[in-house]
């Protein structure tokens, strides 16, 4: 239905964009997604695969300023303001820490700033992967997660005092 | 005389090795970290709390005396269990690490002067580091430490030049990130031949054979209760009398004392002279029963049978592809390090977690160990005597399992 009513909206606009999903419309997704996988192993696979499919930061960019450093696993992260929306580009040492922060940077990245600083992030929870964000694990990912709502909250006011 | 043990029984024992994780059952691998408590010693922290819970030292009351001697009883029981000459030996603390610190505090503070050192060893816990570089840089000494080579031996060759001007050395009986035993008997020799006194860091070598004080001639040695399947928040620092008689007290308080005003305090006689304030009473019971358990097993056993453990596991584990130990020292007991081939060790830990099987990974405490493999840290599994060869095996599947998803 939604397919067919963007369809109309494109006909009869069709010089503007189609608005893309929203933070809470892709955790829906990836929500959906990991119901398919209720053993922990499927999961964790999924988890891998989405790492392959992580936005990977420049090297450049992949010095100790930008890394994150967890007790068990390291993360590099960067982020690009443009056209009003940041992006966000990333890396990890552990190959199932690079998988959540894929998923972190599907839902987060390509958002305004206030979006990003105001996310509420339910979906690891509604997955069950809400341990990762202890921040006893200290895998990174909490830190991570603080500093891209900082970098949103810090081009929130670059885009104020404009 | 070694007897096979009935450890299908001996589990029984232990209610949390029959419960389950994620509905798969638990695999116990991480006795390094704590042990688990058999039902006994939990019944004695039960008993105590129902029928004679009450401060010790203090009262004239029925409790109070029956609780104090438990307490007094518990250090008897720990002073024979390592065979201390005298249980005033034995000072309560809250574990190994306290000990070390009560050691680093008052020996340093007395004895530590402006170009002295502190001589430990390349892979100390963090807990038998840090006490004295901060003990260290209060009074302008230094530390020095016994390299150890790529199989996480200590290189003891080279101690003869390292102990000049050293104070005090203190090092691990066995490693808890390498598995590594250490000639503690050789470095003690060597160190007493120039009047030094030794520590002995023995958290991971009370639980797995016995330790005797005296036959090791050693000066202070810790260990704590929580790692030889007692409650948590007990430990033990043994020190030899004329140590415990000279050194100046650690904290202050009430039972430490011997009279007290505003003008002067007078201080208690070892070992109270350490035991500042309450107690863990409880604590202090709980270990004793645990060591009461294990002795009804009997050490020798209980040494026998990880002693096979470890070797099966050895066996099984280098098998497996991309397999790598880190620290294999031909006397190994308690644990052992490893990494997987082009593998993060969390990622490992993670999916073997999630089969139900419970490793420790990161650096355990042991930072400069890893730094010295270069590493970001191992997937550890220790071992104690409840653990079985099938566990090892459950282990070796899991890990293949692991393998393939994150390959």
């Amino acid at each position: 239905m939604n397919s067919l009513i963007n369809l109309k909206f494109e006909i009869e606009n069709p010089n503007s964009e189609i608005k893309a999903m929203t933070i809470n419309e892709i955790q829906e997704e990836l929500i959906e997604e990991f119901e398919l996988f209720p053993d922990w192993m499927d999961k964790y696979e999924e988890i891998v695969q989405m790492g392959k499919d992580l936005p990977l930061i420049d090297e450049k960019y992949k010095t100790d300023d930008n890394l994150i450093k967890g007790c068990q696993s390291k993360v590099w992260l960067h982020a690009d303001f443009e056209g009003g929306k940041v992006y966000f580009t990333a890396d990890s040492d552990a190959i199932i820490t690079r998988g959540l922060i894929s998923m972190m940077i599907r839902v987060l990245s390509g958002h305004s700033p206030k979006e990003i600083a105001s996310a509420d992030l339910y979906f690891l929870k509604a997955v069950g992967l809400n341990d990762h964000l202890s921040p006893t694990r200290s895998n990174g990912l909490l830190s991570m997660v603080k500093q891209m709502k900082l970098y949103a909250l810090a081009f929130q006011t670059q885009e104020q005092n404009s | 005389m070694v007897a096979e043990l009935n450890i299908e029984k001996i589990r029984k024992d232990f209610p949390i090795l029959n419960t389950t994780v994620y509905g798969k059952k638990l695999v116990y691998l991480d006795n390094a970290a704590t042990s688990q408590k058999p039902q006994q010693v939990i019944d004695a922290l039960d008993t105590y709390y129902k029928e004679y819970n009450s401060n010790v030292h203090r009262g004239v009351h029925h409790l109070s005396q029956r609780a104090t001697n438990a307490y007094e009883a518990s250090r008897v029981k720990i002073a024979q269990h390592i065979n201390a000459a005298h249980s005033h030996e034995v000072i309560f603390t809250r574990g190994t690490t306290e000990g070390i610190n009560l050691v680093a505090a008052c020996f340093g503070k007395k004895y530590l002067n402006p170009g002295d050192y502190v001589l430990v060893s390349a892979m100390e816990h963090h807990s038998n580091i840090v006490p004295w570089q901060m003990i260290a840089e209060e009074k302008g000494a230094g530390l020095k430490v016994i390299p150890m080579d790529k199989n996480g031996v200590l290189q003891i060759d080279t101690l003869p030049a390292l102990l000049e001007n050293v104070k005090i050395v203190a090092v691990n009986y066995i490693s808890n990130s390498l598995g590594s035993v250490n000639p503690i008997r050789e470095i003690i020799a060597m160190a007493h031949e120039r009047d030094i006194p030794v520590l002995i860091d023995a958290a991971q070598a009370v639980p797995h054979m016995k330790v005797d004080v005296q036959e090791l001639d050693v000066d202070f040695l810790a260990f704590s209760g929580h790692k030889v399947y007692g409650p948590t928040g007990i430990g033990v620092l043994y020190g030899k009398t004329k140590w415990l008689d000279d050194l100046p007290p650690y904290q202050g308080g009430g039972d430490m004392i011997k009279t007290v005003t505003f003008a002067k305090t007078t201080y208690n006689e070892p070992p109270f002279k350490f035991e500042a304030g309450t107690p863990d009473i409880s604590g202090a019971v709980g270990l004793a029963a645990a060591l009461d358990y294990i002795n009804e097993i009997g050490l020798e056993n209980i040494a026998q049978h990880e002693h096979e453990l470890i070797k099966y596991a050895e066996e099984k584990l280098a098998a497996i592809e991309g397999f790598r130990f880190i620290g294999n020292s031909p006397n190994r007991a308690g644990a052992i390090s490893f990494m997987i081939e082009g593998l993060h060790p969390f990622d490992v830990g993670e999916l073997l977690d999630k089969q139900g099987i419970a490793v420790r990974t990161g650096h355990h405490c042991t930072e400069p160990v890893m730094d010295f493999f270069g590493i970001p840290g191992t997937i550890r599994a220790s071992f104690a005597f409840y653990n079985t060869f099938e566990e090892i095996d459950t282990l070796v599947a899991a890990l293949k399992k692991a393998i393939t998803i994150l390959k």
